[in-house]
C-alpha cells in the first residue's frame, strides 16, 4: 500500500469499486476481502502450480483416504452440500433441503442445471446411485459407517431425492458433502468424472496431477478464474520451499513455521487454526494415569505456551479440551486456562496421589511426525520438573496405529486429530464403547451427553450439549489437550482468494491473479 | 622416511583420541545439561557462552556433541564386535573347512552383499523398530560380510603354512588350531577391518538417523542432530556444518588409523 | 565353459537366497497396510473391505508363491498404496535412480582415474602423504551431509542454483544434467576417493614388477611405460572395484534422493516401508539386489576375459 502513489491509488480504488460492483465474488465476500481487492485488480485466466507433500492414493473419491488427495479431488467432484469458512453447511448440488419433524426424512431439491464433465446432466438417479454405494445398499459393504444409518433412498422426481434414516442422527447432514458420482460409471481411479468447478486432465503417478477449468460449472458465480491448476508432488518440504523461492511453485498449502521464516516477505502467507487437536493422550486405564490427581498434575506441569513457542514458532492456538475454536458454533471458550502451569500445585497433587517423588512414564510418539517428536522432547523436560521421568519411545506411524490406536498398549502418546465438520465425529472419540477410544476414557455421563446430541434437532441445544462435553473432558483431565497448530498457506505475491476452512479444503475456484 | 609413513597413523590417533577424551569427560561433565531447553535462547550462533551455538530447542550444541560422542563410540564398538563375532564364525569356518561349507557361506555373504549396506540396515530396522539397540544390531549385521571375507582369506592363507599343517598332523582339534595358531597371526588384518567397520558404522548411523530410522531422541546422536539441523540449514547453517564436521573428523580419524595400521603391518611383512 | 556354468549356477543360488531374505524380512514387519492407507478415522468396515480387496487376508506362503510366480512372468503385483501395477509405479522412478547411478559412475571414472594416475606419480614425495589423507577425507564425509553443503554453497551462498527441482532427460537435456549433477557428485565423492586410492596402489604395485623394469631398461621413457604397460594392467583390478561400488552407489542414492527430493526409488522406498506397501518394497529391493548381482557377475566375467591368467586358475 505504501508504495502505491496517491493518484495511482485513487485510480485503482475506483477501478476496484467498479469491479467489486460487477463481480459477484467481490460482493459476496467480507469487507476485508473487498479492501484487498482495492489494491489490485482481479484478472481472469492463468495457471498455478501447487506443491503437494503427499502422494495421491486413489483418484476415486470413494476409495481415497488420504486427506490431500480428497482435498484435490474436491475440486473435481461436488456434493449435495458444501461447507463455508465457519463450518456451516451451504447448498452445492442440492438447492435446498428439508428435514422432517421426526428428524428421519431428508428431502433434497437438486439444482436443475448441473452437468457432469462428460456433458450428461446430473439427476436424482446419480444421487441415488452414489448414496446407495456409500451406504452399502447396492450389495457391497458401506464405504463408511457414517452412511449405515440410511434406510432407503427414493427419487420422486428427476430433481428430488428423499433419504430416510433408520434413526435420528444429527451428524448425517455433515456427511452429505461427499461427492456425487455419475450413475454406473466405474472408472474414477483412471479418469475421474465429477460435476465440480475443475475437470480432471492428467495424472502422472507420483509426479503431478493437472486440473483444468470447467467452463460449464453450474454455479456461474463460482466458475474458476484460473485456466489450469497443476499439483506437483514434492515430499520434501525443504525443496518445495526452494522451488517456491525460484518461482517454480505458486502455492504451498501447508508450510512449517521454519519454512515461513525462510521465505520471508517474498511471499504471501495466510495462517489460521486448522481444526486439529494436538494432544498428549493419557491412557486412563493404566496406573498411575487412572488417578485423576495424576492426570491433573501432568496438566499443571505442562506449559502449553512454551510448546507453542518452541515447536510451532508461536503459530498455534492453545486448547483446553478436545475441540478447536475454528468450529466457533460449538466451541466452549475459557477451558484453555483451566490448568495454569503451576509446578508446586502439580507436586502437591502427585503427593496426594501417593507419588511424592514422581514416577516413570512411557511416552510413545509416531516417529514420522517431527512436530510431535519435538513436542515430546519439550514435555519430557517439563515433566522432569515435577519428578516424572519420561521415556520417549518412538515407533513408525504404521506400528503406532496397531499398538497404540487399535490395541491401546501404551501409557501416553502424542498425536494430532484432524478436524471434522461435525462435532459428533470429534467428540465421539471419548465415548466408552467407541472402537478407537484409545484414551480409554470411561464416563457414563459423557456417553449420555454424546448420545443426546445425536438426537437433538435444535442447533442451539446441540451446541450446548457439545460444550458441556468439552467441559467434562477438561475437568476430568482426560488427556493433555495442547494446541491447534495453524495451517500456513504460502502463495506467490499477486495471487489472492485463498480461504481457510475447518477442514482441509482447496478453494481453487476462488483464486485469482492480480498481476 | 619412517616418520612420513607414520604421519596418517598419528593424525588418525589424534582425532580419535580427541573424540575419545571428549566422550570420557562427558561422562562426568558437560558445560550445560545437554537436554535443558531454553526457549529464550534458540538457534543462537556460536559464541563464548555456547561454543557451537544452540539448537532449535535452545539446547547447547557443544554439550550435545559431547553426549553424542558416547553414542558414536558405543555404536562403533558394539557394531564392530557383533560384526567381528559373527563374521569370525562364518569366515573362520568357511576358510578352515573349505568345501561345501565354504561355498554355502560365501553364497550367503554374496547375497548379503547384493543389498547395499544401508538398504540392509533399513530393512532390519523397519522390522525391529528404530532405536539405539536395533540400530547397533543392524549395523553389526551389516559389517559381517567384510569381517567374514577378511578372516576367511587369512584362514585359507595360514592353513597352508607348515606350522598349522604340523599341528593338524598332531591331531589338534579344529577350534584349538583356529584360536591358538591361526587367530594370533590374523590379528593385524582383523584390527584394520575393525577400525574400518567402526568408522563405517558411524557413517551408516548418521545416514539412518537422517532418514529417521536410527537412534531416536532423547538419546543424543550426531546423525539425529543432523536431521534436526536440516530445516535450519539457511537460518542456522553453523548447526549443520559443525555437526557434520564432527562426524567427518571421527570417521576420518578411524580411517587414517586403519590406513596407518595397514602400512605399519605391510612394512613389517 | 565349465567355469561359466559354475559361475552361472552360483549366481542363481545367490538370487534365490536374496528373494528369500527379502520375503522373510518383510513378513516380520508389524502394521496393517489397509489401516495405514485408510488413516486414523477409518472404521473397521472400511479396513476389512480394503483388506479383502488387496488380498491381505490370504496366508503369507500363498502370497509369497503368488509373488515369485508373478515375478517370473514379469508381473510384480499391485501396489497397495497406489492401487496400480508395481511396474507402472516403478516405470517413472527407475530412470531417475539409474541416471543418478550412471552419472555418479561416470564422475567416478572421469575424476578418479586421472587423479589416481597423477597421485601415483607423486609417490615418494611428502605431498603424496597429504594427497592420500585428502582422499581419506573423501571417504569419511557423510554423503548426505556433503549434499547439504553443496546446497548451502550453490543455492544459499552463491545463489547459482535456485532450486533442485527434478527435470527429466526428455524434457530438457541440460536442465536434467543440472538437476542430476549435484546429487550424483554427492554420491560419487567417496567412490572417487576409493578409486584414486585403489588405482594409485595398483600402479605402484605394477611398477615394482619385472616387466616394468625390463621396459625401463630398454630405454622407454617413464611416461611411455606408465601409459603403455602399467596402466593397462592397473586398470583391471579397478574394474572389479567399480563393480563393488555399484552397490554403494545405489545405496547412497536412497539417502541422497531424500536430500535433493528426487522422485527416484530411494524416496519411494522409505515411503513404502512406512506405509507397508509390501509388493512395492519387495519389488524395489529385489530390483536393486538383482542389478548389483548382475553387475558383479558381469564384472567377474569381464575380468576373466581381459585377464587370461584367471581363466587358467578357474
Amino acid at each position: 500500500m505504501k508504495k502505491v502513489g496517491g493518484k495511482a491509488f485513487l485510480l485503482l480504488f475506483f477501478v476496484s469499486v467498479l469491479l467489486v460492483a460487477c463481480s459477484d465474488k467481490g460482493a459476496n465476500e467480507a469487507g476485508e476481502q473487498a479492501a484487498k481487492a482495492n489494491e489490485n485488480e482481479e484478472k481472469m485466466g492463468g495457471t498455478i502450480r501447487v506443491a503437494m507433500s503427499t502422494e495421491v492414493d486413489n483418484l476415486d473419491p470413494y476409495q481415497s483416504a488420504a486427506t490431500d488427495t480428497m482435498s484435490i479431488m474436491d475440486n473435481v467432484y461436488d456434493g449435495l452440500l458444501d461447507t463455508n469458512e465457519t463450518g456451516e453447511l451451504i447448498p452445492a448440488i442440492a438447492e435446498s433441503y428439508d428435514i422432517s419433524e421426526n428428524g428421519l426424512v431428508y428431502t433434497f431439491k437438486l439444482k436443475e442445471n448441473v452437468t457432469f464433465h462428460d456433458g450428461t446432466p446430473l439427476t436424482a438417479e446419480d444421487v441415488k446411485y452414489s448414496y446407495e454405494k456409500l451406504a452399502g445398499l447396492s450389495g457391497e459393504e458401506p464405504i463408511s459407517s457414517q452412511y449405515e444409518v440410511i434406510e432407503k433412498i427414493e427419487t420422486p422426481s428427476d430433481f428430488e431425492v428423499v433419504i430416510t434414516l433408520k434413526e435420528k442422527n444429527s451428524a448425517f447432514l455433515a456427511a452429505t458433502i461427499r461427492p456425487i458420482l455419475p450413475v454406473d460409471y466405474d472408472n474414477h481411479s483412471e479418469k475421474p468424472i465429477g460435476a465440480g468447478p475443475f475437470k480432471f486432465a492428467e495424472y502422472k503417478v507420483g509426479q503431478e496431477l493437472r486440473l483444468v477449468k470447467n467452463e460449464d460449472y453450474y454455479n456461474e458465480k463460482k466458475i474458476p478464474n484460473l485456466d489450469e491448476v497443476l499439483f506437483k508432488i514434492m515430499p520434501d518440504s525443504e525443496s518445495a520451499i526452494l522451488a517456491m523461492q525460484s518461482g517454480e511453485i505458486d502455492v504451498i498449502p501447508g508450510i512449517s513455521s521454519q519454512g515461513k521464516e525462510q521465505l520471508g516477505d517474498t511471499i504471501e502467507t495466510i495462517s489460521a487454526p486448522q481444526n486439529m487437536v494436538q494432544l498428549m493422550a493419557l491412557n486412563n486405564q493404566v496406573e498411575p494415569l487412572n488417578d485423576i490427581h495424576v492426570r491433573k498434575a501432568i496438566n499443571l506441569a505442562i506449559d502449553k505456551d512454551m510448546i507453542i513457542d518452541i515447536v510451532a514458532e508461536g503459530d498455534g492456538v492453545k486448547l483446553g479440551s478436545n475441540f478447536s475454536p475454528s468450529m466457533q458454533l460449538y466451541y466452549q471458550e475459557g477451558l484453555e486456562d483451566m490448568y495454569q502451569t503451576n509446578i508446586n500445585e502439580a507436586k502437591k497433587l502427585l503427593a496426594e496421589a501417593g507419588y511424592p517423588d514422581g514416577f516413570d512414564l512411557e511416552l510413545t510418539v509416531p516417529s514420522d511426525y517431527p512436530f510431535h517428536v519435538d513436542t515430546a522432547q519439550v514435555i519430557t523436560e517439563q515433566l522432569a520438573q515435577v519428578g516424572i521421568q519420561v521415556e520417549i519411545k518412538l515407533m513408525e506411524f504404521s506400528t503406532w496405529l496397531e499398538k497404540v490406536y487399535n490395541e491401546a498398549q501404551y501409557e501416553s502418546t502424542i498425536i494430532g486429530f484432524t478436524g471434522k465438520l461435525d462435532p459428533y465425529e470429534i467428540l465421539r472419540r471419548y465415548v466408552s464403547d467407541y472402537d478407537n477410544n484409545f484414551v480409554q476414557y470411561e464416563n457414563k455421563a459423557y456417553d449420555k451427553l454424546i448420545h443426546d446430541a445425536l438426537l437433538a434437532t435444535d442447533e442451539a441445544e446441540m451446541a450446548n450439549i457439545y460444550k458441556q462435553a468439552q467441559t467434562m473432558l477438561a475437568e476430568e483431565a482426560a488427556s493433555v489437550f495442547i494446541m491447534d497448530p495453524y495451517r500456513t498457506v504460502a502463495m506467490k505475491k499477486g495471487l489472492q482468494g485463498w480461504k481457510m476452512y475447518p477442514i482441509q479444503k482447496f478453494n481453487l475456484e476462488d483464486l485469482y491473479y492480480t498481476q | 622416511m619412517i616418520k612420513k609413513h607414520r604421519l596418517p597413523l598419528y593424525i588418525g590417533l589424534t582425532f580419535v583420541s580427541i573424540a575419545f577424551i571428549m566422550m570420557l569427560i562427558s561422562l562426568f561433565y558437560t558445560p550445560y545439561d545437554p537436554n535443558a531447553i531454553d526457549p529464550t535462547n534458540r538457534l543462537a550462533s556460536p559464541s563464548l557462552t555456547h561454543l557451537f551455538g544452540t539448537d532449535n530447542f535452545g539446547r547447547d550444541i557443544f554439550s550435545r556433541v559431547m553426549e553424542g560422542a558416547k553414542t558414536a563410540f558405543l555404536i562403533g564398538t558394539v557394531a564392530a564386535s557383533i560384526g567381528l563375532f559373527l563374521g569370525f564364525l562364518l569366515g573362520a569356518s568357511a576358510g578352515y573347512f573349505g568345501g561345501w561349507i565354504d561355498e554355502l557361506t560365501m553364497r550367503f555373504i554374496d547375497a548379503m552383499l547384493a543389498f547395499p549396506g544401508i538398504l540392509l540396515a533399513i530393512m532390519l530396522i523397519a522390522v525391529f523398530e528404530p532405536g539405539m539397540k536395533n540400530t547397533v544390531i543392524a549395523l553389526g549385521i551389516m559389517s559381517i560380510p567384510a569381517f567374514a571375507r577378511i578372516i576367511r582369506s587369512s584362514f585359507i592363507q595360514y592353513k597352508s603354512y607348515d606350522f598349522v599343517k604340523a599341528s593338524i598332523a598332531k591331531g589338534g582339534g579344529a577350534i584349538h588350531i583356529m584360536i591358538k595358531h591361526i587367530l594370533p597371526n590374523a590379528v593385524s588384518p582383523i584390527l584394520v577391518a575393525a577400525s574400518l567397520s567402526f568408522s563405517g558404522s558411524i557413517l551408516a548411523e548418521s545416514g539412518l538417523s537422517y532418514l529417521g530410522l536410527g537412534v531416536q531422541p532423547p538419546d543424543p546422536s550426531w546423525g539425529r542432530m543432523l536431521k534436526e539441523a536440516q530445516p535450519y540449514i539457511t537460518s542456522a547453517p553453523w548447526y549443520v556444518i559443525i555437526v557434520g564436521m564432527v562426524i567427518t573428523i571421527l570417521v576420518l580419524g578411524f580411517n587414517l588409523l586403519s590406513d596407518g595400521l595397514r602400512d605399519v603391518h605391510d612394512k613389517k611383512a | 565353459m565349465r567355469y561359466y556354468l559354475y559361475k552361472f549356477s552360483m549366481f542363481g543360488i545367490t538370487l534365490v537366497m536374496v528373494s528369500l531374505i527379502i520375503f522373510f524380512v518383510f513378513q516380520l514387519l508389524p502394521g496393517n497396510p489397509a489401516q495405514i492407507i485408510l488413516g486414523l478415522d477409518a472404521d473397521e468396515q472400511q479396513v476389512r473391505h480394503l483388506e479383502q480387496e488387496l488380498g491381505l487376508d490370504k496366508p503369507a506362503i500363498e502370497r509369497y508363491i503368488d509373488w515369485i510366480a508373478g515375478v517370473f512372468q514379469g508381473d510384480l503385483g499391485e501396489s497397495l498404496r497406489y492401487q496400480l501395477p508395481v511396474s507402472e509405479v516403478l516405470a517413472d522412478r527407475i530412470p531417475v535412480t539409474t541416471s543418478i547411478a550412471i552419472l555418479a559412475t561416470v564422475l567416478t571414472v572421469v575424476i578418479g582415474i586421472p587423479l589416481g594416475i597423477l597421485i601415483a606419480r607423486t609417490d615418494g614425495k611428502i605431498i603424496s602423504v597429504f594427497l592420500s589423507m585428502i582422499t581419506q577425507l573423501g571417504i569419511s564425509i557423510p554423503s548426505f551431509w556433503f549434499g547439504f553443503m553443496l546446497i548451502l554453497l550453490f543455492s544459499v551462498t552463491l545463489n547459482w542454483v535456485t532450486s533442485f527441482e527434478y527435470v527429466s532427460w526428455s524434457d530438457d537435456f541440460f536442465g536434467a544434467l543440472r538437476s542430476h549433477f549435484l546429487p550424483s557428485l554427492s554420491i560419487a565423492i567417496s567412490n572417487i576417493a576409493i578409486v584414486i586410492r585403489y588405482l594409485r596402489n595398483t600402479i605402484l604395485d605394477q611398477r615394482k614388477m619385472d616387466y616394468v623394469r625390463t621396459a625401463t631398461c630398454k630405454g622407454l621413457s617413464e611416461r611411455a611405460v606408465l601409459y603403455g604397460h602399467v596402466l593397462k594392467n592397473a586398470l583391471i583390478p579397478v574394474i572389479t572395484i567399480m563393480g563393488l561400488i555399484t552397490a554403494d552407489t545405489l545405496g547412497g542414492s536412497i539417502i541422497i534422493e531424500n536430500v535433493f527430493a528426487l522422485p527416484g526409488l530411494g524416496s519411494l522406498l522409505i515411503q513404502s516401508i512406512t506405509s507397508r506397501d509390501f509388493p512395492l518394497v519387495q519389488s524395489m529391493v529385489l530390483y536393486i539386489a538383482v542389478i548389483v548381482l548382475v553387475i558383479n557377475f558381469t564384472v567377474d566375467l569381464l575380468y576373466k576375459l581381459i585377464d587370461p591368467r584367471i581363466r587358467q586358475k578357474g
